[in-house]
């Protein structure tokens, strides 16, 4: 299928705040690898993984699965579907 | 093993094309001290590190830099996006053109091809490191040199975040390089 440039905002808004929260637990990760004990910063991942992954369930429902390891719920594998990562935001 | 989300890592986005820009940026996807060259240190080193912190720690930012190399080759095609054969030849960009079209490639902009000279894994861990932390400070000065050749609020805003990231990258080697260099401070027998 030719993928023409189909962004709803809300699927754009869904994925900026998996972008975020996917930062925001990059960046706990990367602390945590030399800070493995660092009550803090280990709670802090839980949360927002926790928060993530609520986020991520309902984005790939409505839109298709994010990685080829996360479940096609649908009836097509969407995972193809336009916009790919650098499509996003073109004129 | 690796995987692959279908997302950047941070948006990519342009307010006009520019293809003087675009050459420009491309050496961070295949110049000596861009995310490729990054990424590519980082994975093989840490077969050869002694601590898990630091075994954890170069596959994670190793990780993080294939996305960044992403985001630079979308930047890239972003910034070629609609530009004309007369646009392309007076920015100079025609011999590129002639053998990659748009089509993000592993050069640096003035067509140099990357190279695995672009790397160092000694094998010892304290080099490597050391190694590491200047890697991050070379790529820090390369976006803000790419930062001063735009004007487009939109690229240095994701220039910017890309340079962030190599800030925290060098803080968190730092730690890697303390631990490991007490570590081997306690193994050593005289």
């Amino acid at each position: 299928m030719i993928g023409r440039n189909e962004q709803s905002n809300r699927q754009k808004m869904m994925l900026h705040n998996i972008m975020q929260y996917q930062v925001a637990v990059l960046d706990l990760a990367l602390y945590l690898d030399t800070h493995p004990n660092d009550p803090v910063a280990l709670y802090r991942h839980k949360a927002y993984t926790q928060q993530l992954k609520q986020l991520r369930d309902e984005y790939e429902m409505m839109y298709g699965p994010l990685n080829n390891y996360s479940m096609e719920t649908g009836e097509t594998w969407r995972y193809i579907n336009s916009p790919w990562p650098w499509e996003w935001d073109n004129k | 093993m690796f995987m692959y989300e279908k997302k950047l890592q941070y948006p990519v986005r342009v307010s006009n094309k520019d293809v003087r820009m675009a050459m420009a940026v491309l050496n961070q996807y295949g110049g000596p001290d861009g995310e490729m060259s990054a990424s590519m240190n980082y994975l093989t080193q840490r077969f050869s590190m002694p601590l898990n912190e630091a075994k954890g720690l170069l596959t994670d930012i190793g990780t993080e830099e294939l996305g960044h190399m992403e985001m630079v080759a979308s930047l890239f095609k972003k910034l070629l996006e609609g530009a004309s054969r007369d646009e392309m030849i007076a920015a100079g960009f025609g011999g590129y053109f002639a053998n990659h079209e748009t089509c993000p490639f592993y050069l640096d902009s003035s067509g140099s091809p990357w190279t695995a000279t672009y790397t160092q894994a000694k094998g010892d861990p304290i080099a490597d490191l050391y190694n590491d932390l200047a890697a991050e400070q070379k790529a820090r000065a390369t976006y803000e040199n790419l930062i001063k050749l735009t004007d487009d609020p939109l690229v240095k805003d994701t220039l910017r975040w890309l340079r962030e990231r190599e800030i925290i990258h060098f803080q968190r080697f730092g730690e890697a390089l303390r631990l490991v260099e007490e570590y081997t401070a306690s193994k050593r027998v005289f």
